[in-house]
């Protein structure tokens, strides 16, 4: 038995195990907990960055579950694969890196972060179970079991943004629209994975997307699909969650919900290019997505620059980020049938979309991290009462600079790269989405020179006296995402070309998709 | 026609779903709408994999040369019907919190997450 060949099910069960043993554990010792969970996530972590190795120098890995051998995908005289199975290519294991790198980074910043000690181990164990569910809606290749994780995904998300409710009113008031929005969103996947077994009597997406014919029912399907999954991904104009959520959280689960929503988008992409590719009109598909990102970018920013709330400020430019990457996708979706235009300028634009996810994942992950040291030293996130900060929270201070000028696309810093690369291919696509789009990147930047400079600078305030640095813990988890965030920014060409490009070609080219599980049919 | 009323009631339960998340403003009711588009969808489910005079698919207990009904839709049905209750107990348990801290559980009142 060779265990390699189990990683991509060791990266899901270490966690959901420990997500169990965690109740435990918190019996003997409460603090022992989150120690457990950071060091099973710093596991999950590095088998994680083995199976990206692995995937990228040989090719995707399938595992499937129940048969005798993990790489058994069609039992003897069958044509269709029946099985549950995990389906790993470039662009899951892309997505997976983030999920593993942000629930870590999560997991460390919580040791010191949350304060309060009951409910500690339930904090840790929903962490865990949150993870595991990301990780499964990004590995499966199966429309079923996404349905499963997706649900899973939901419910701790939920728990963990009412975390705070047992004393406040509003996480729970936040809590209730994201479960409502999000059951919502689950039961529609469940209709349309419906529509697709009456059609075509099969669950793996693989098979699906070898016989798929674009009929009436399969344009509902794709039209339930799409906008769910963009509703769960904090698009607009399904957007009215996002900021309560995302501010009513903790900060660590924030950054995570962050790659939860990023998991959804994952799972548009997914649905239009692995499942139904060119048999659909890509031009008017692709068209909706940039209209989706259009709208998620203007209204988001617009909105944002009026709001007094640090973190409902920042979930408003998540929400405006998140439109870069449907803009840049959608145009890379738009040209798909066009192969002189794709690789004119549709790669490049996707590449930019998808680099894009992971920038911003890092740089919102410590936005956010750094709202959440705010609020732990001071007690607010009301722009208006802060002031001066900078001459207490030296470490915070330079870490916020960084991530807004990242988030503001400034040259040497990662949201530069990949935002240059979609302003250049959306410009040779339609000029005005490229204006539009550099038009937002400057807003985003007004935006945070307030931010800064309502919150760090200025004299010391009387009532901020006693505030100090934050915890080591704290500091650590902000100083890696500060690092990878100046290494991504100065070395873009070596992570678009061995990470990213991968992702995409693995997206465009759907015949290798279908042919890991259906064998070359 | 009679064969397609499973699906008119599908689209009846559902359409009332929709109904009351738009329009009702009480907390507990909009978890009961929920639930009604959860019902639908697993009766959907279920008559997707439904044959007339078949026998319930148990293999080793099936009189031969009769056919079965498909067993995967069931297996599906009952995972979301599990699922379902987890989500249904979470919402009434997050409805009862609220009415802890503000009160209420009408829609207009629970209102203090603006702009």
């Amino acid at each position: 038995m060779n265990l390699l060949n189990h990683t991509p099910i060791l990266i899901l069960a270490l966690p959901l195990l420990a997500a169990f043993l965690i109740p435990i554990i918190g019996k003997i010792n409460k603090k022992a907990t989150g120690i457990f969970a950071t060091l099973v996530l710093g596991l999950s972590l590095i088998l994680t960055i083995i199976l990206a190795v692995k995937i990228l120098s040989v090719g995707p890995q399938i595992y499937v579950f129940g048969a005798k051998s993990p790489l058994l995908t069609l039992p003897s005289s069958l044509k269709f694969p029946i099985r549950i199975m995990f389906q790993v290519d470039a662009m899951g294991i892309f997505m997976g890196l983030i999920t593993a790198l942000v629930s870590f980074l999560g997991a460390i910043y919580s040791l010191a972060f949350i304060d309060k000690k009951d409910g500690l181990d339930s904090y840790y164990s929903l962490l865990l179970l949150l993870t595991v569910s990301m990780f499964g809606m990004e590995f499966t290749g199966d429309l079923f079991n996404f349905f499963v994780f997706l649900e899973i995904a939901s419910m701790a998300s939920v728990s963990l943004i009412c975390y705070r409710g047992t004393d406040l009113g509003e996480p729970v008031e936040a809590g209730f629209k994201y479960m409502v929005v999000s059951s919502i969103a689950a039961l529609m996947v469940l209709f349309a994975i419906g529509i697709f077994y009456g059609e075509y009597d099969v669950l793996n997406i693989a098979a699906i997307a070898s016989v798929i014919k674009y009929s009436q029912l399969d344009k509902i399907a794709l039209g339930i699909l799409v906008s769910v999954l963009a509703m769960k991904a904090g698009a607009v104009p399904m957007h009215m969650w996002t900021p309560d959520a995302y501010s009513e959280a903790p900060a660590p689960i924030t950054m995570i919900l962050v790659a939860a929503s990023q998991a959804s988008l994952y799972a548009i992409f997914r649905v239009v290019f692995s499942l139904y590719n060119i048999t659909l009109n890509t031009l008017a598909v692709g068209w909706i997505i940039i209209i989706f990102g259009l709208l998620s970018m203007f209204i988001g920013v617009t909105m944002a620059i009026i709001q007094k709330d640090i973190k409902r400020l920042m979930a408003y430019h998540a929400i405006s980020q998140t439109g870069y990457m449907l803009l840049g996708v959608g145009v890379g979706l738009a040209v798909l049938a066009n192969p002189t235009a794709l690789q004119r300028y549709g790669i490049t634009a996707m590449e930019g979309g998808i680099f894009h996810i992971m920038n911003h994942a890092m740089y919102k992950g410590l936005l956010f991290l750094t709202a959440g040291a705010l609020f732990f030293r001071t007690g607010t996130r009301d722009l208006n009462k802060m002031g001066g900060l900078a001459h207490y929270m030296k470490y915070t201070t330079i870490f916020f600079i960084i991530g807004a000028a990242a988030i503001a696309g400034l040259p040497p810093f990662n949201g530069f790269a990949s935002k240059l690369l979609i302003y250049e291919s959306v410009y040779k696509f339609n000029p005005l989405l490229s204006i539009i789009a550099m038009v937002v990147s400057i807003l985003t930047l007004a935006s945070f020179v307030k931010v800064f400079h309502s919150a760090f600078l200025g004299p010391k305030l009387p009532q901020f006296i006693e505030v100090k640095e934050v915890p080591r813990s704290m500091v650590f988890a902000m100083a890696v995402l500060s690092f990878i965030i100046i290494f991504f920014g100065l070395f873009p060409d070596l992570i678009v070309k061995n990470l990213v490009h991968p992702a995409v070609m693995s997206l465009i080219e759907q015949f290798k998709y279908t042919s890991t599980v259906l064998g070359g049919m | 026609m009679i064969g397609n009323f499973p699906y008119i009631t599908v689209i009846i339960y559902i359409g009332c779903g929709i109904y009351i998340l738009m329009f009702q403003k009480n907390l507990i009711k909009l978890a009961i709408g929920i639930n009604l588009i959860e019902n639908g969808i697993n009766l959907f489910l279920i008559t997707l994999g439904f044959k007339k005079g078949a026998v319930a698919p148990i293999y080793t207990q099936a009189p031969s040369g009769q056919s079965m009904v498909l067993p995967t839709p069931q297996a599906l049905t009952l995972t979301s019907i599990v699922i379902g209750i987890a989500t249904t107990a979470l919402i009434l348990s997050m409805a009862m919190m609220i009415y802890k801290h503000y009160g209420s559980i009408e829609v207009n009142e629970v209102r203090r997450l603006r702009g």
